[in-house]
């Protein structure tokens, strides 16, 4: 057994507190980021970037900013849809009025532009929970996008109300627009991802990390403890929303190109973020990754065992391949509410003990 | 008869010395609509002892707690805390004066380990800002480890270094009392306020709380409120006892003298036939 905990001490805080404490996990950690910063960009092509590979990373980014408001702080919200197109129109409004912006910075100013929406719509947080404050999120839901279609100032008064993205250069190359290569826009979202699963990662396992799942367990405690409720769900709200906007922004910019915000970012969208986080594994980074991974990358590896492999006809291989997914989903739920991190979770302790029962 | 000075302090039985006051609440009453829960209460809480609140069911008791803790607001009296007229304050500014309390119906956060419940004590030690977490950089790691380090020491105290790790749902409810007490204490309190310390435990889980509270009473120096049922443990463990019946209070004063007040004895303990 090479992957257990048994031998591996620790002689510091610092080092019981790391992401990864078993060695096993670390390793895997550094393997995969290798992979993905020095295998992938030389296999990838066009097909596997836009089917599966930039999908996933957007989404994992989108499925985190959303893990972090209902997993971490326990806030339910239908939204996330409407926050994507608020990094969207953000990234489109600021990269139109300056062109010369580095389209890095671009993306993390819509990002906060979205958190400052976010934090507007999370107000209502503060009196209602639960199911009526998905309902009161859903308002941002159809609000958005409303205006969005609506208001031309939005969409630069293009004829067609869709707001598309000019080709913008990061050191040199194009990441954006149609000369970008998959390369340049897999390693513009790779960063991305990276970086803003680190962020969350240390986000939540620190002092306010703490006080969202304070907020989450039981919000008479936590405010009995010294959590202010007001600080900790509107902090939840403007960080969870700033991810989602970062992921609308990449959604946007770099995979759609173009996009009218009913079209790719109705509430069909809050929903599949949702479900990722839900099958993924709530108040998980890892669950994030797992659910974007399951719900992006699960129908196209059907597809292709069913298509390609099978011979079946596309039009057929496209229903069932609705109907195992969603099978899958209620399988997952059934056997393990918590989420697949959860089942992975229950594995890990039996393979502790592995191979004696108890 | 205890010879209490009532700027000095005074000295227990066991020579601990008890110092001023710390907390004096004048003529409270709480109303939730027509009910009177607390009705025109008046006493203080000095430094370093162990004072208790009595009294049957219903008396008022969670009520005085929980508006010492700032979760209710009465609508007559004053609150003197460390020499001020405590303005009205929400919960969490409350805690943030250093009063920590547990519940009576135990009330940890479910979903997060043991360890992750007793550093939510230690909240309002750790100032460092969003961004310096966040890139979890030079002083938020620092903080982390210090504060990890408290905790540590805390956890030791109350012998729970097995469980550590373990998720607080998994937990038998002896060991979640003692978890949700490791958890006042992390935030180092100046007055720690336990309702109902020992609700529902058997003999020995009471007799290792009961020790638990002497010794952090003894080691910190903490001092403590208490609510308790278990009058054998109330006479115990406080120094001074309040004694209320239907929020009115009848009684106040050392064990002893509780003992033996008449109406204390009426209203408690049942009267004697002869």
């Amino acid at each position: 057994m090479i992957y257990r905990e048994a031998g591996d001490f620790k002689t510091s805080y610092a080092a019981d507190n790391q992401t990864f404490p078993i060695r096993g996990d670390r390793i895997a950690y550094y393997m995969v980021l290798a992979f993905a910063f020095l295998v992938m960009p030389f296999v990838i092509n066009d097909y596997w970037a836009n089917a599966i590979v930039l999908p996933f990373l957007i989404y994992a980014i989108a499925a985190l900013g959303l893990n972090i408001l209902i997993g971490y702080c326990g806030q339910l919200s239908l939204g996330s849809g409407a926050f994507m197109a608020v990094g969207a129109y953000a990234t489109f409004k600021l990269t139109t009025a300056f062109p010369g912006l580095s389209i890095v910075f671009v993306v993390l100013l819509a990002g906060l532009v979205t958190a400052g929406v976010g934090v507007l719509f999370g107000l209502p947080s503060l009196r209602i929970k639960g199911f009526y404050l998905a309902v009161a999120t859903l308002a941002a839901q159809f609000f958005l996008i409303w205006l969005f279609t609506q208001q031309p100032w939005f969409y630069n008064n293009s004829p067609t109300g869709m707001i598309s993205m000019p080709t913008r250069e990061f050191l040199g190359m194009p990441v954006t627009g149609p000369r970008a290569s998959a390369v340049n826009m897999y390693l513009l979202c790779l960063v991305f991802v990276v970086a803003l699963a680190w962020l969350a990662r240390n986000l939540t396992r620190g002092t306010l990390g703490r006080r969202w799942m304070a907020i989450r367990d039981m919000d008479i405690a936590a405010e009995i403890i010294g959590v202010n409720p007001m600080m900790a769900k509107l902090s939840a709200f403007a960080v969870s929303s700033f991810f989602i906007g970062v992921a609308g922004a990449l959604f946007f910019a770099v995979y759609l190109g173009a996009a009218e915000a009913s079209e790719a970012f109705g509430i069909e969208k809050s929903f599949i973020i949702l479900f990722m986080v839900i099958i993924g594994g709530l108040g998980s980074i890892l669950g994030s990754f797992i659910g974007a991974f399951f719900l992006i990358v699960g129908p196209v590896l059907l597809k292709l065992l069913l298509v390609d492999q099978l011979g079946w006809s596309t039009d057929l291989a496209a229903h069932l391949e609705i109907m195992i997914i969603g099978a899958l989903i209620l399988l997952f739920l059934i056997t393990e509410p918590h989420g697949i991190t959860a089942l992975w979770r229950t594995i890990k302790e039996k393979l502790r003990l592995w191979p004696f029962p108890h | 008869m205890l010879d209490v000075n009532r700027d000095e302090g005074y000295t227990t039985a066991d020579g601990r010395k008890i110092g001023r006051v710390a907390m004096e609440m004048k003529n409270i009453t709480l109303r939730f609509g027509g009910v009177v829960a607390i009705k025109d209460i008046s006493f203080d809480i000095r430094w370093g002892e162990i004072r208790a609140i009595i009294g049957p069911n219903g008396a008022g008791k969670s009520s005085m707690l929980n508006v010492i803790s700032g979760f209710y607001h009465p609508q007559e009296g004053e609150v003197w805390y460390k020499g001020h007229l405590r303005p009205r304050m929400r919960p969490y500014q409350v805690a943030r004066t250093g009063i920590a309390r547990t519940f009576q119906n135990i009330a940890l956060f479910e979903g997060m380990s043991v360890l992750d419940n007793i550093m939510t004590g230690r909240l309002n030690h750790m100032n460092k800002g969003f961004f310096s977490q966040a890139l979890w950089w030079g002083p938020a790691a620092r903080e982390e480890e210090e504060n990890r380090e408290k905790v540590e020491k805390v956890i030791d105290f109350l012998e729970i270094q097995h469980i550590r790790k373990t998720p607080v749902a998994r937990l038998p409810y002896g060991l979640k009392k003692r978890v949700e007490l490791a958890r006042a204490l992390a935030a180092e309190p100046s007055i720690l306020l336990l309702d109902e310390p020992m609700a529902g435990m058997n003999v020995e889980e009471k007799e290792d709380m009961s020790r638990f509270i002497l010794d952090v009473n003894d080691e910190f120096g903490s001092t403590i409120v208490l609510i308790e049922h278990d009058m054998g443990v109330v006479m115990d463990l406080s120094d001074r006892v309040v004694v209320m019946d239907y929020g009115k209070k009848i009684g106040d004063g050392s064990p002893d003298e509780v003992r033996s007040n008449e109406e204390v004895i009426k209203a408690y303990l049942g009267v004697q036939h002869d």
